[in-house]
C-alpha cells in the first residue's frame, strides 16, 4: 500500500490540469511575446489564464503577475516593497511562523540595513492583532503575515491585521500558498495589497506561482529582463504552466466545498483515533481557525526522523517538522514559537490529507503509526524513565 | 540519504533494552538536542559479555547504538575503550556527513559505562547524567 499524507508539501497534478496544459508544450509552443500568430495564440492563452486567476480571487487581471514559484512571489513582495519604500521607512513586520521564503527574505533585508519585527504567536499559532498595534511605527512600510500556516494549518486574522497596517500607512502582504484550495479568497474583502500563491499546492503544476499586486502599489523588480509581465518580471512567459495554474485554481474553487467537507472527515477520524489510541501525544494547532487538511502532532519521548522512516517503510509518506530530516539541528521554528518545549518538538509529525485519500488509508496510517510509536518508545530511555516502560498512565 | 546497512540496523536494531543490575552504565546526550543514549554492560573478568541500549534520537543514532553494542560484546574493556565512532561508522559503511555527530554518542556512552564499571570495582561512584524531560 502506498499512502500519501503530505499534501501541504505538494499535491499531485490533477489529470484535467495536465490535459489543459499539454497543447502548450507542443503544438501551441509560441512565445507569448512574439508578434506572429504563434505568439498571439500563446498570449491569448496566458491572458485567459490570468483572467481566470483574477476572477477567482476577485481582482483585475492586470493585478496578477505570474512567477516561477510561491517563494519567488514572497521574495518579490518583501524585497520589492521594502526597497521601493526605503525613503519612507526601513521597518518591516512579519510573523515568527512564516515560511522560509518570507523568513529568509526578511533576514536578507536585515543584512541590508532594514529593521525586522517578528510577531509572536499564541500556543495555537495565532498572531495577535494587538501585538501588531504595538510593533507598528511610522517607519513601517510593510506587514507580511501568512493566511494559513504550513506546519499547523492555523488561519491568521488577515483582515484585521491588514486594517491595522493600513491605518498606519503600511502595505500588507499575505503568503496565501497554503490557503488557496481550502479558503475562498477575495482580495478586496481581505484588504491585502499583495498576495502570494503557488499552483502545486492546489493540484496544479510545480514551477509556477503568482503575485497579486493591487493597482497603485509600487515595488522594485526582482527579476530584470524583457518586457514580460508588464515589464515587472522578466523571463519568457511559461504558457503551459500559467494555463495549468488557472485550470487548477478553477477546479479547486468549484470543488472546494465538497473537498473541504470530505477532507475534514478524514482529518477528524485521524485526529480522534490518534488522541484516543496513542498516549503521550500533543495536538499542535488551533481547533477552530484551521484548514481541514492538516493535523500536526508531537509524540513524546521519540524523535521525528525515526517516525517518518518507519512510516516510510510501511509505504506512508508524511513529513517531520524535526531537525534531523533537514540536516540541521534546529527543530521547527513554528512549534517553538507556539511554545512547544524543544524536547517535545523533536517528535513532531505533520499529516496533511488531500481529496484523493480514503478512510481506509486513514485507518491504515493510524494502525501503522501506533506500531511505529510503540517500537520507538520501547527503545527510548525517556519513555522508560517517565513511564517505567508501560503505556498505563 | 542512508545506505541499506544503516536502514537495516535502524529498522531491526539489536540489543535494545536495559540490563538489570548492570556492571556498567553510561548515559550521554540530552533531550533538548534531540539525542540521548543509555548503554548498560554486563562484564565478567574484564570481558563485556552483554550490552544493551536505549536511545532517543534519529535513525543514525539508533543504528549506531545497535551496531556499537554488537561490536563491544566479546571485547575486553581495554579493547572496548579503543572503539571509536569512526570504526562504528565504518561498520555501517558510512553515514551522511551531518549525521556523523550522532555516532559520537555511542562511543561516549560505552566509555562512560566502562568508567562506571571501573569506579564500582574501586568502590567509587561516577556522577550519573540525570535525564531531564518536561
Amino acid at each position: 500500500m502506498k499512502v500519501y499524507i503530505d499534501h501541504a508539501a505538494t499535491t499531485p497534478c490533477d489529470k484535467r490540469v495536465v490535459e489543459a496544459m499539454m497543447p502548450y508544450f507542443t503544438n501551441e509552443f509560441g512565445n507569448a511575446d512574439s508578434q506572429h500568430f504563434y505568439g498571439r495564440d500563446a498570449a491569448k492563452a496566458v491572458a485567459d489564464a490570468r483572467e481566470t486567476v483574477a476572477d477567482i480571487i476577485g481582482c483585475k487581471s492586470n493585478e496578477i503577475y505570474f512567477t516561477g514559484s510561491g517563494t519567488e512571489a514572497d521574495n518579490w513582495a518583501l524585497k520589492g516593497v521594502a526597497l521601493h519604500n526605503r525613503h519612507k521607512g526601513n521597518h518591516i513586520i512579519i510573523s515568527a511562523i512564516e515560511h522560509h521564503a518570507i523568513l529568509n527574505s526578511a533576514e536578507w533585508l536585515e543584512r541590508n540595513g532594514f529593521r525586522v519585527t517578528r510577531l509572536p504567536v499564541d500556543s495555537t499559532g495565532l498572531v495577535s492583532v494587538s501585538d501588531l498595534e504595538t510593533a507598528i511605527d511610522s517607519e513601517t512600510t510593510l506587514v507580511s503575515v501568512m493566511y494559513v500556516n504550513n506546519e499547523v494549518g492555523t488561519i491568521e486574522p488577515i483582515r484585521e491585521l491588514a486594517e491595522i497596517a493600513h491605518r498606519h500607512g503600511a502595505l500588507f502582504h499575505s503568503d496565501c500558498v497554503q490557503a488557496m484550495p481550502y479558503i475562498k479568497i477575495d482580495v478586496s474583502e481581505l484588504g491585502v495589497d499583495l498576495l502570494s500563491m503557488s499552483a502545486h499546492k492546489f493540484y496544479g503544476p510545480k514551477g509556477v506561482g503568482a503575485l497579486y499586486i493591487r493597482n497603485g502599489v509600487k515595488l522594485d523588480k526582482l527579476i530584470c529582463g524583457g518586457g514580460q509581465e508588464r515589464s515587472q518580471r522578466g523571463g519568457t512567459t511559461n504558457t503551459p504552466l500559467a494555463v495549468g495554474m488557472a485550470e487548477a485554481l478553477k477546479i479547486a474553487a468549484c470543488e472546494m466545498r465538497r473537498n473541504n467537507e470530505y477532507i475534514a472527515k478524514l482529518r477528524d477520524r485521524f485526529v480522534n483515533r490518534v488522541l484516543g489510541e496513542i498516549p503521550y501525544v500533543r495536538f499542535n494547532g488551533n481547533t477552530e481557525r484551521r484548514i481541514p487538511s492538516v493535523a500536526n502532532f508531537s509524540f513524546e519521548f521519540v524523535e521525528g526522523e525515526g517516525i517518518l522512516m518507519l512510516m516510510d517503510f510501511n509505504g506512508i509518506a508524511v513529513s517531520s517538522g524535526s531537525a534531523c530530516s533537514s540536516g540541521s539541528l534546529d527543530p521547527s521554528h513554528v512549534l517553538l514559537a507556539m511554545g512547544v518545549p524543544i524536547e517535545v518538538s523533536h517528535g513532531s509529525i505533520r499529516f496533511s490529507f488531500g481529496k484523493d485519500n480514503t478512510m481506509e488509508e486513514v485507518d491504515y496510517t493510524v494502525d501503522k503509526l501506533k506500531d511505529t510509536i510503540a517500537k520507538l518508545r520501547e527503545m527510548s530511555p525517556l519513555f522508560n524513565l517517565k513511564t517505567g516502560g508501560t503505556y498505563n498512565v | 540519504m542512508y545506505n541499506q546497512k544503516v536502514l537495516d540496523a535502524f529498522a531491526n536494531p539489536k540489543n535494545v533494552g536495559c540490563i538489570e543490575n548492570a556492571d556498567g552504565e553510561g548515559t550521554v546526550g540530552n533531550a533538548t538536542c534531540g539525542d540521548i543514549m543509555k548503554i548498560t554492560l554486563k562484564i565478567e573478568n574484564d570481558i563485556i559479555v552483554d550490552a544493551k541500549f536505549q536511545t532517543f534520537g534519529c535513525a543514525a543514532a539508533i543504528a549506531t547504538s545497535s551496531t556499537a553494542t554488537q561490536m563491544v560484546i566479546g571485547m575486553t574493556i581495554d579493547e572496548a575503550l579503543k572503539l571509536t565512532n569512526a570504526r562504528v561508522v565504518e561498520e555501517l559503511e558510512g553515514l551522511p556527513p551531518q549525521k556523523i555527530h550522532c555516532s559520537v554518542l555511542a562511543e561516549e556512552a560505552i566509555k562512560k559505562a566502562i568508567e562506571d564499571y571501573r569506579a564500582k570495582q574501586n568502590n567509587k561512584t561516577v556522577e550519573k547524567t540525570e535525564i531531564e524531560y518536561v
